[in-house]
């Protein structure tokens, strides 16, 4: 029914599209309906000033005391959560938008069974992140652990202690999580960048004799490339403040070596029981949080949305 | 020239060309296989320990070696001294989950129609406050966000939580209903006016109406978020009759003798309504994400 009303009120705007619009509301916008226009603005700006605004200026002053950034800066264990974080971030984020969009082209297959195959592979981003971590931790156990017991069952491999025994092995499995979770839903957004190519492009490089690799670099990438660097941004960002995995899968163990910002912010705050020491680990990820932030909103600004 | 194009073997060519392509074909199939392991390991792992009995869950098995329903049977029937409040909890769940949705739609259509359809003055900021609050990691908000709950004295209370999965919600609310808006001919709202509605009568009787696939992608958004959540839960509940099921879920790892096989069983119990309903509003869902992405 919706649907309808929708498409009727799509041709009804087909012809509107010549001329320019034209500001209904503008010239007409005042006494009452200014009020209205204010008072429906009114909610969200609530919103906003109260819990974001707020905690955001509340969240400098906690953490204004420069004697703070000395303490970590001193502290080894935050310097290894710096590079945790670096290396979390730089690795995870990049792996796995290049194999969301090999995997995006894996997808475009006009297969009978490729339409059920991504209706699996969906499945990661699907299920709530708390479950499946929780899951993996379990998986990785060195004991009891599923994997180790595939390993030794099939390969008669001993396998290690994959979160209990060293940093980089903990990392690393940390690091696979979060592509399984989330390469899913970029190998979605992507595809969704890949069919909106039109066919005719494709045509046309095919008669140029364009094929396979060329095919992707002189047609699907150009196309792509803005798409595919807008996610990768924002990627970065949501990687950046992601807590699930460490947290949930080592714990920031062993001995507190594979901890991120994000889960060491939260420990200072919530273990230690200094929150200001919390904010300002938090905080000393803002010089690279900044600039990113300001690319993005410029980027996002001028994108389309089609449902 | 064309005399050596036309007696050119053709027919030796077929069988080749045939065999590239079915090995082509196997090889997608391979790799489909070691995907469909890749995706469905955890999964797997989770539903095998939540079938083990207890004493099972400590063996070198790879699949369970008496399987039960046991586990499932106690969740559902709070047999376990961690489970006590287990429907209790996922009402909390449930309560925290639709009152988001529908202050996210509410408060978010509101500002969208207001900033884009009446094309209030300086709506622009808003917007932009709304962008901001979207590219902001929630994680590094959790601490100062915690203290002002504290301060507005609502630690402990499910409103605590409402308000933070309204507050990460309702920017991407307000960005998609501006840019799907532009679809709806602005020339409704001025017969409307011309007619004499008042501006709450336009909102209501149209512009809300054709937004309803908007509606719905964000509904979706805004519902997997506030069930999928933990940080914000974890941090403002604390109390057994306050908390939700992941925040109780998560609660198993402070034991020592963690019983894995309940816990799996609450998981799978917990992850079955949001992968439903992502199933079911999948289409609209992956449409209106095509623009950005969602928060985890």
């Amino acid at each position: 029914m919706s649907s309808t009303t929708f498409e009727a009120a799509r041709t009804f705007s087909a012809p509107s599209l010549s001329r320019p619009r034209r500001r209904v509301w503008r010239g007409g916008l005042q006494g009452s309906e200014f009020t209205w226009a204010i008072a429906f603005v009114v909610p969200y700006a609530a919103v906003f000033v109260a819990f974001v605004a707020y905690p955001i200026v509340y969240g400098l002053w906690m953490g204004h005391n420069p004697q703070l950034y000395t303490e970590l800066f001193s502290d080894p264990i935050y310097l290894g959560s710096v590079v945790n974080t670096v290396l979390f971030v730089g690795i995870g984020v990049n792996l796995k938008m290049f194999g969301a969009l090999l995997l995006s082209g894996f997808f475009m297959r006009r297969s009978w069974w490729t339409k059920g195959l991504l209706l699996i592979y969906v499945l990661p981003w699907a299920v709530p992140a708390l479950p499946t971590f929780i899951s993996i931790h379990w998986m990785l156990n060195g004991q009891w652990g599923l994997l180790n017991n595939v390993l030794w069952d099939f390969f008669g491999i001993d396998g290690p202690g994959w979160l209990d025994t060293s940093r980089w092995l903990a990392l690393g499995s940390v690091i696979v999580s979060h592509i399984w979770k989330w390469m899913p839903f970029w190998t979605v957004i992507l595809l969704a960048g890949r069919m909106a190519i039109p066919q005719e492009l494709y045509d046309a490089a095919d008669v140029d004799g364009a094929t396979g690799l060329k095919r992707f670099a002189h047609v699907t990438f150009p196309l792509l490339a803005n798409l595919y660097l807008i996610c990768t941004l924002l990627s970065t960002i949501f990687t950046l403040g992601e807590f699930n995995e460490v947290y949930f899968i080592t714990g920031g163990g062993p001995a507190l070596s594979t901890h991120v910002l994000a889960t060491l912010g939260i420990r200072d705050a919530f273990q230690v029981a200094r929150p200001d020491l919390g904010v300002a680990t938090v905080m000393s990820a803002l010089p690279l949080m900044i600039p990113l932030v300001i690319i993005l909103m410029r980027k996002l600004r001028t994108t389309e949305v089609q449902l | 020239m064309s005399a050596t194009l036309a007696a050119g073997p053709t027919p030796p060519r077929r069988p080749r060309y045939r065999l590239r392509r079915n090995l082509k074909e196997a090889m997608a199939a391979a790799f489909a296989a070691v995907l469909v392991v890749w995706t469905l390991a955890p999964i797997y792992n989770m539903v095998m320990v939540s079938l083990d009995s207890h004493g099972d869950v400590f063996t070198n098995d790879i699949w369970p070696a008496h399987p039960s329903f046991d586990s499932f049977r106690i969740v559902l029937s709070e047999g376990y001294w961690y489970l006590e409040y287990f429907w209790h909890q996922f009402g909390n769940s449930l309560y925290i989950g639709a009152t988001t949705t529908f202050i996210t739609l509410l408060v978010g259509s509101l500002a969208s129609f207001s900033i884009g359809r009446m094309r209030l003055k300086n709506g622009w900021v808003v917007s932009n406050a709304a962008l901001l609050t979207y590219v902001v990691p929630a994680s590094f908000l959790a601490i100062p966000f915690y203290s002002i709950m504290l301060k507005y004295g609502l630690a402990n209370n499910l409103w605590s939580v409402i308000f933070a999965e309204v507050t990460f919600a309702t920017p991407y609310a307000i960005f998609i209903f501006q840019q799907y808006a532009v679809s709806i001919p602005i020339e409704l709202d001025e017969a409307a006016r011309i007619d004499g509605a008042s501006p709450l009568q336009v909102y209501l009787r149209i512009y809300l109406p054709l937004m309803a696939p908007a509606l719905v992608a964000v509904g979706t958004y805004a519902l997997l978020l506030a069930w999928n959540e933990y940080l914000y839960q974890f941090m403002l509940l604390s109390s057994k009759r306050s908390m939700t099921v992941p925040v109780a879920l998560a609660q198993f790892l402070n034991s020592d003798e963690a019983p894995w096989n309940y816990m799996m069983a609450t998981a799978i119990i917990y992850a079955i309504p949001p992968v439903a309903i992502y199933y079911a509003f999948r289409r609209r869902m992956t449409a209106g994400l095509t623009m950005g992405g969602v928060k985890g």
